[in-house]
């Protein structure tokens, strides 16, 4: 079977600036893992890059076995960050959702009744339903990032790829949808997502790849989050600390502000 | 009173700007709402400049009034898009150096031939004697042919204008919509440039996608408003043309931003009315909610018993 996600010895940048050079790198199928790495390491330019979106100076980047250029349309579904998006453009919810059908054959404006019935279906699934003719910007955050990921949804991809699901939503919705991305995930959807927040990492995906202008290290968190990679992954020193059973990553520099002061930074 | 409509229709050149300006304003009225959304105002103004560059030239040559401008106007497009290709040159820029350059060599080539300026009144500022009968038919092939392609076009035009990468991701031709629609922004500038004028076409698709965003958050229904709104403006823009005796793209714009004036009010007086009616009483309970009109269900939550909680799930 081939990989969801293959890349070998991709080098990209932009203009004469490499942001990473000769990456291999192979995403089975089923897999949910998380790209993380610091600000600037490149990890968009990475999802771009999957996406087909990012021009490449040499290698190549297959998708199911197959050049991105050739992939049926529907193949992958795609969460942007909400922060790009035109939260003033005159959508509805119902609209947003069924653009994710648009490659489908027919010429007409207008949905058919299927079409239809499966937003609504998916819509109550994923508890937007209420929600569904209401324009786009008066939706709580919640409920943006999971209108986009309907539509991300709604033509039934393989891959699912999402650029940071967790940022500007509040700590209960990450948890919501990091819960119902394992939910798809374990319906066979392989899974792919940037995210800054470490600990959400460790709490709910089974792999992780470390990511600085190159691959640092991946496996399953417990494996890949050490101190020693962590500090090479970003650079300043991290320190794991084990509670319960579970792990929480913290700012060396944190801690140590939090003791003199005795206050959070 | 029906008099004042009905004296002008007895002149057939009348009869021929109020066909023209009918379909000119739909069709600015239409592709306004992709320009608008698509943050491209700059474009339709830089374009009919260049088609004016082109007109000039052809007329030089001998050439069909269309001829050259459609081949400046379609030469500026490509170009436009050649140059901003990789991203290192901002769209503002290429639009701003290349149809300025082109306008600029109508100019050089009118202030050479002075002959020439009383031919060239018409495209620069609109004219309600300037439309003739071959001007009638390439704005009706041009109309019909533009609202046909947006048409069969809207699912790829909608998402891209909305969100041009993910548009792409999902196997959208991207490259192909953004070709396609530059073709017939050209067509439509070209078509429009005797009835509103070079300096006034930009104003002539903004306006009414505007106008038409403050009355709706739906899309398609932006469309048929601003479709609408810009197809009144050209009908009234042109009896007032009449009327006064002034430039018909002038009148045209003029009563245009009227109804955008008006739509701000009507917007501000929907926001103020909905805000105050959101001051009630359930039982022996009396509350306000200080938002205005864009709340989901969300945001006032009524719970059996009267009770009620308000804010962000």
């Amino acid at each position: 079977m081939y990989p969801a996600v293959s890349l070998s010895d991709v080098t990209v940048g932009y203009e004469r600036k490499t942001v990473f050079t000769n990456l291999s790198l192979e995403i089975p199928v089923g897999l949910f893992a998380g790209i993380v790495g610091p600000t600037g390491s490149g990890k968009t330019t990475l999802l771009k890059t999957i996406l087909g979106t990012q021009s490449v100076f040499s290698g190549e980047v297959r998708l199911m076995g197959h050049p991105i250029d050739r992939l049926p349309p529907g193949s992958i579904g795609y969460v942007p960050q909400l922060e790009s998006v035109d939260w003033s453009f005159p959508v509805t919810v119902e609209q947003v959702i069924l653009m994710g059908l648009y490659t489908n054959k027919g010429i007409w404006p207008w949905p058919t009744r299927q079409e239809r019935d499966k937003v609504h279906d998916l819509a109550d699934r994923l508890g937007i339903h209420d929600c569904l003719h209401h324009h786009i910007v008066s939706i709580s955050g919640g409920q943006r990032q999971r209108a986009f990921l309907a539509r991300a949804l709604v033509n039934s991809p393989k891959l699912l790829v999402l650029d940071e699901p967790t940022a500007g939503v509040d700590i209960k919705t990450q948890h919501d949808v990091l819960h119902l991305l394992g939910e798809l995930n374990s319906e066979g959807i392989t899974i792919l997502i940037t995210t800054h927040d470490l600990n959400a990492v460790a709490a709910h995906l089974p792999w992780v790849i470390c990511f600085n202008q190159g691959l640092v290290a991946q496996g399953k968190p417990r494996e890949i989050f050490t101190s020693d990679i962590l500090t090479q992954t970003y650079g300043g020193e991290i320190v794991i600390i084990e509670y319960q059973g579970h792990f929480l990553v913290a700012n060396k520099m944190q801690l140590h502000l939090e003791e003199h002061t005795g206050h959070s930074a | 009173m029906i008099d004042l409509f009905l004296e002008p229709l007895a002149y057939e050149f009348f009869r021929h700007s109020l066909l023209a300006s009918l379909m000119v304003g739909a069709l600015c009225g239409l592709i306004g709402v992709y320009i608008v959304l698509r943050g491209m105002s700059y474009i339709g103004h830089g374009l009919s400049h260049a088609a004016f560059g082109g007109a000039v030239v052809g007329f030089t040559l001998n050439l069909n009034f269309y001829v050259g401008a459609g081949a400046m106007g379609l030469l500026a497009a490509l170009l436009i898009n050649q140059i901003t290709k990789d991203g290192k040159i901002k769209s503002d820029a290429a639009i701003g150096i290349v149809t300025t350059a082109f306008f600029a060599l109508g100019v050089a080539i009118i202030s050479r031939v002075r002959s020439y300026t009383q031919s060239f009144e018409a495209a620069l500022f609109g004219n309600i004697l300037g439309v003739t009968g071959e001007d009638l038919t390439v704005i009706a092939l041009v109309t019909i042919f533009t609202m046909t392609t947006i048409f069969f076009m809207y699912k790829p035009l909608l998402f891209s204008t909305f969100d041009n990468e993910a548009a792409r991701v999902f196997g959208i031709k991207t490259g192909l919509v953004q070709l396609i629609f530059s073709f017939i922004l050209t067509l439509a500038i070209i078509a429009s440039m005797n009835v509103v004028g070079v300096t006034m076409i930009a104003a002539a698709l903004v306006i009414p996608a505007s106008t038409a965003r403050m009355l709706t958050d739906s899309f398609s229904r932006m469309l048929i408003y601003s479709t609408l709104i810009g197809a009144v403006m050209g009908v009234v823009g042109m009896y007032l043309s009449y009327t006064f005796n002034a430039a018909s793209g002038a009148t045209i714009v003029l009563f245009g931003a009227l109804l955008f004036c008006l739509a701000l009010l009507i917007k501000f007086l929907r926001e103020k009315f909905m805000l105050h009616s959101h001051v009630h009483s359930h039982g022996a309970l009396t509350h306000s909610h200080p938002h205005g009109p864009r709340h989901g269900k969300e945001d006032h939550i009524h719970e059996k018993g009267g009770a009620e909680t308000s804010g962000q799930k």
